[in-house]
């Protein structure tokens, strides 16, 4: 491909950076110094150049940790040395909200202020921040970028993760050696420390805290809190890579029957079968496989894939090497949220310390396959937890879901076979594969088998991660958190599920039982509101939620989601265009019309909260069922 | 002796056939064919934006979209292939419901004055696209280029979000309106992968903020832009548009009614491609190409799409020369 690159050039510190990801350019052809080679005479790109545009994600957030943003000529050396035309890189860095193409300053505080963070303490913090450093994009502040790169700035974020901990925000620092934290319970002033340059201390993640911790009862949080997350020795002893060693015994269909026999379903959201997944990669025979663990968990209220990653790290390379080992896979991606630094450390120290033991690489523990795991950090995109996203992520595009079918099975990364699996979802796989995929389907519901993760948060006292037998009630699990007295609605499933009443909360917690309930569990998200909660603007924060994260690909979702909003905002200002009964009905159209004709789930169930905020809850004088 | 060999041409197995149901109707199609190719052999009209022969279907204007049975949401007819058993209702309630809002989801954002047939549709799907409320002023020059990505300011219940911005006009060939723009991706993949392999365009930006862009929103002149024009050829809406046409239509003398067109091959290469002249009051207003041409398919070079001015210059004749000046 014929490039023309911009007319700009990096400085030593952004091509130092971009270097360091992608090795020095080996000739002029992509990046080095002329005429130093006999590199004259011949040309260099085609295809082994085009295959090099996975890294473009992965050198664009070189230059973000290292400058700050991506500056003109950091864009053009990236351009330049994976041959990239600028206008397309150009478009993937203005995708993501983590990635500047402006000047930013280099610290830069994200102050989550999504439904879990709103009314524990959040909109303190960001009024403390109001008029002390000017805000960067569009914020109700009206403030607009400002240029100063020594002094920090701050920025309203999406769910953080760390809704256990709130408020919460993760301060990120470029540099020679970038910083990047997740701070939790955050107050008015050491949000104005850190904008002071205050150093942000430990990351909140370090600690797990976990109500349940050391609950024999625990299956997938056994060893959270409890066995060292950053060794693998003590994973070894506590019965850490058993379930590999068996699953090598048994041999890839055994595997396989036992996760089908077990009716284990995704955690992510979509509770499709696993073993069924995994029985159709397998038996693809265009190669080679991929497995993706998608670890891209932004849904707003979720955080429980983030206590895995964190908490029992090994145990989620041990179940990607059994699913690898089932599925025919080569190589493994983990998609991780950016918003997870100390999960990535820790999961990297994992897959490092596996692969110098030999459980990673060629001939994983002599059973002849070969595995290896590599991390791809997300960059502020809550699409990219849509599986076809991610996989447009991971191939170094704008995270834009792709049409379905053709599904990953057949079609996925880099246009291979895929097997994508939630983190959850794979924690599973080791009771599976040690105890039996019959003795996994005795706890639970006969359609919904096994214990699943659930994320309480809000108006409880003990907010955390709780792992429960599916169908234990809704009701028996906010009082183990101890949601307050004076519940008032039940945000199940994230902000892509819907609004329960006070007196709804006794359903069982199952795939059927939520369906019964014309409810999903989603990712597991419980996020309690009493009756101190302004529950309309949470609404208005969920439907703004969507509008930002909306990729734009298709028009019911681009403009739907700006309708649904501004419907919203009008009904809350009592400024409704023909009464409120017509602007209901209005978001009732908009919403069917999200539902049925955008291309991924996003568009699909950006209606559900409202609507059951509407239906249920009875908000803007909807009529509660 | 020379012997002439004659070289078969190997042949195809047929493909198979696939038979489904469309509105009631059975029939039967080659596997591949798309629900919108099974649709139009059957004379059902289905309305399409971002779908054109020439270029790989990227289903996002869900315009095209259809009922199939069994399935959860609706499916674009424009990408998706026919099954064996498909039951595909093209008018059902929901179906009608979808197209009339993404309609006015369009209608509402974006200036769809200059797209042809659009008038008719509103009016076929009785769509209302002022129930969103009066339109948003249009956005300063570069403000829309600015946005970032995951963030806005909060809505305005006074008005509806609008794209609507000034014109760029950066060079002499064409004009980029993109308050007109349904980011229908066919610009992209003409000047990109599709056609003309220059990449000088992507979408940029995410969510309501996403639009066509050059890397940092350069004018063209410094974008890899070789004004072929191709992204005009595709352009359903009339947001890219030859400066000739966009200044005539500003001063009111342009009149489609009043045009002929004439096929004729552009003389500047041995290449050969068929030129269609659109003519207006005896003289050249526009050149294109035919999409259905199995050379040109709708894409021309500078030259051709452009390079015609020569033929009316006021100095042709005048000095009874060649044409040279």
């Amino acid at each position: 491909m014929d490039i023309k690159l911009l007319d700009a050039a990096p400085s030593n510190d952004e091509r130092a950076a971009v270097d360091a990801v992608l090795g020095a350019p080996t000739s002029a052809w992509d990046g080095g110094a002329r005429g130093t080679g006999d590199d004259s005479h011949v040309a260099f790109g085609g295809r082994a150049m085009r295959e090099q545009r996975h890294r473009l994600v992965p050198a664009l957030q070189a230059l973000q940790a290292r400058v700050g943003w991506i500056s003109e000529g950091g864009l053009s050396y990236v351009c330049e040395r994976l041959h990239v035309p600028p206008a397309e890189a150009w478009g993937v860095a203005t995708f993501y909200a983590l990635l500047a193409t402006s000047p930013r300053p280099r610290r830069v505080v994200h102050v989550c202020d999504d439904v879990g963070c709103r009314s524990k303490g959040a909109k303190a913090v960001l009024s403390a921040m109001v008029g002390v450093s000017p805000a960067i994009a569009h914020e109700p502040s009206g403030d607009h970028v400002h240029l100063d790169a020594d002094r920090a700035g701050w920025m309203h974020s999406p769910c953080l993760g760390l809704c256990d901990q709130a408020p919460a925000a993760l301060v990120t620092e470029a540099g020679a050696v970038p910083t990047e934290r997740l701070l939790g319970h955050v107050t008015p002033e050491s949000a104005r420390a850190l904008l002071d340059g205050a150093a942000p201390g430990d990351d909140a993640t370090a600690v797990t805290l976990l109500p349940q911790r050391g609950d024999p009862s625990l299956v997938l949080l056994k060893r959270v809190g409890v066995v060292d997350p950053t060794s693998l020795s003590a994973y070894r002893a506590a019965g850490g890579y058993e379930a590999l060693t068996k699953a090598i015994a048994m041999g890839p269909e055994a595997v396989i029957r036992e996760v089908t026999a077990s009716k284990l379903v995704g955690r992510g959201g979509a509770a499709f079968p696993t073993g069924r997944k995994w029985e159709a990669v397998r038996t693809q025979r265009a190669t080679p496989h991929y497995l993706v663990c998608n670890a891209d968990e932004s849904e707003p209220g979720t955080f429980k894939d983030r206590v895995l990653l964190t908490g029992d790290p090994f145990a989620i390379v041990e179940s990607m090497t059994i699913a690898a080992y089932a599925t025919g896979c080569t190589k493994g991606f983990v998609y991780l949220r950016a918003e997870y630094p100390l999960a990535a450390t820790r999961l990297q120290h994992a897959i490092d310390a596996a692969r110098t033991a030999g459980l990673l690489g060629a001939d994983i523990l002599g059973g002849g396959f070969s595995f290896d795991i590599e991390i791809r950090r997300g960059a502020g995109a809550y699409i990219c937890g849509e599986e076809t996203a991610l996989f447009e992520s991971i191939e170094g595009k704008r995270g834009e879901p792709r049409s379905k079918p053709p599904f990953p099975v057949e079609v996925g990364v880099f246009g291979k076979p895929t097997v994508v699996n939630n983190v959850e979802t794979l924690a599973n796989v080791l009771p599976i594969v040690l105890h039996g995929g019959d003795a996994f389907a005795k706890t639970g519901t006969a359609g919904s088998t096994g214990t699943r993760l659930f994320c309480l948060s809000g108006a409880v006292a003990k907010p955390g991660v709780y792992e429960l037998p599916f169908g234990a009630s809704l009701r028996s699990l906010l009082a183990a958190a101890g949601a307050s007295p004076r519940l008032r609605a039940v945000l199940l499933g994230g902000a892509a599920g819907t609004f329960l009443r006070a007196d709804e909360i006794d359903l069982p917690l199952s795939l059927e039982g939520a369906r019964a309930a014309n409810t999903t569990l989603g990712s597991g998200v419980v996020m309690a509101f009493d009756d101190e909660e302004d529950l309309v603007d949470i609404v208005l924060r969920v439907a703004a939620f969507f509008r930002d994260e909306s990729c734009g690909q298709c028009v019911p979702c681009r403009v739907g989601t700006v309708r649904q909003e501004e419907a919203l905002h009008r009904l809350a200002r009592g400024k409704s265009r023909g009464g409120a009964s017509t602007e209901i009905a209005l978001l009732e159209e908009v919403g069917v019309a999200m539902r049925d004709a955008s291309i991924c789930g996003l568009g699909q169930t950006a209606y559900a909260a409202v609507e059951s905020a509407v239906k249920r809850l009875g908000l803007f004088g909807g009529g509660a069922a | 002796m020379t012997t002439l060999v004659r070289i078969e041409r190997p042949v195809r197995a047929p493909k198979a056939q696939v038979a489904l149901t469309i509105d009631g109707q059975s029939v039967t199609a080659d596997e591949g064919t798309t629900i919108l190719a099974a649709c139009r052999s059957l004379g059902i009209e289905i309305p399409t934006l971002c779908f054109l022969e020439t270029l790989r279907p990227v289903n996002v204007c869900r315009l095209c979209v259809v009922e199939v049975e069994g399935a959860r949401v609706l499916a674009p007819s424009c990408s998706r292939a026919i099954e064996a058993g498909m039951v595909v209702r093209t008018k059902s309630p929901r179906v009608v419901l979808a197209r009339r809002l993404v309609l006015e989801f369009l209608a509402s954002s974006v200036d769809l004055s200059t797209t042809p047939g659009m008038a008719e549709l509103l009016a076929e799907y009785g769509c209302q696209p002022e129930r969103f409320g009066p339109p948003a002023p249009q956005a300063l020059a570069g403000e829309r280029d600015a946005a970032i990505a995951g963030h806005h300011a909060p809505p305005d219940p006074a008005f509806a979000a609008t794209v609507a911005q000034p014109v760029k006009v950066d060079n002499d060939l064409y004009v980029r309106d993109y308050a007109k723009c349904v980011l229908c991706y066919k610009c992209v993949e003409a000047c990109g992968p599709d056609h003309q392999n220059t990449f000088a365009i992507a979408v940029a930006g995410r969510g309501f903020n996403a639009r066509i862009s050059t890397e940092l929103a350069v004018p063209l002149p410094d974008s890899a832009c070789v004004y072929c024009g191709n992204c005009i050829a595709v352009c359903p809406t009339g947001a890219l548009m030859a400066s000739a046409e966009f200044e005539m239509r500003a001063a009111g003398t342009w009149d489609e009614s009043a045009q002929t067109t004439t096929d004729t091959i552009c003389p500047y290469c041995g290449v050969g491609c068929t030129l269609s002249l659109h003519v207006q009051d005896n003289t050249i207003v526009k050149a294109t190409s035919p999409l259905e041409n199995g050379i040109t398919l709708g894409n021309l070079c500078i030259k051709g799409r452009f390079g015609w001015q020569f033929v009316q210059g006021p100095r042709r004749g005048a000095s009874g020369g060649d044409g040279r000046g």
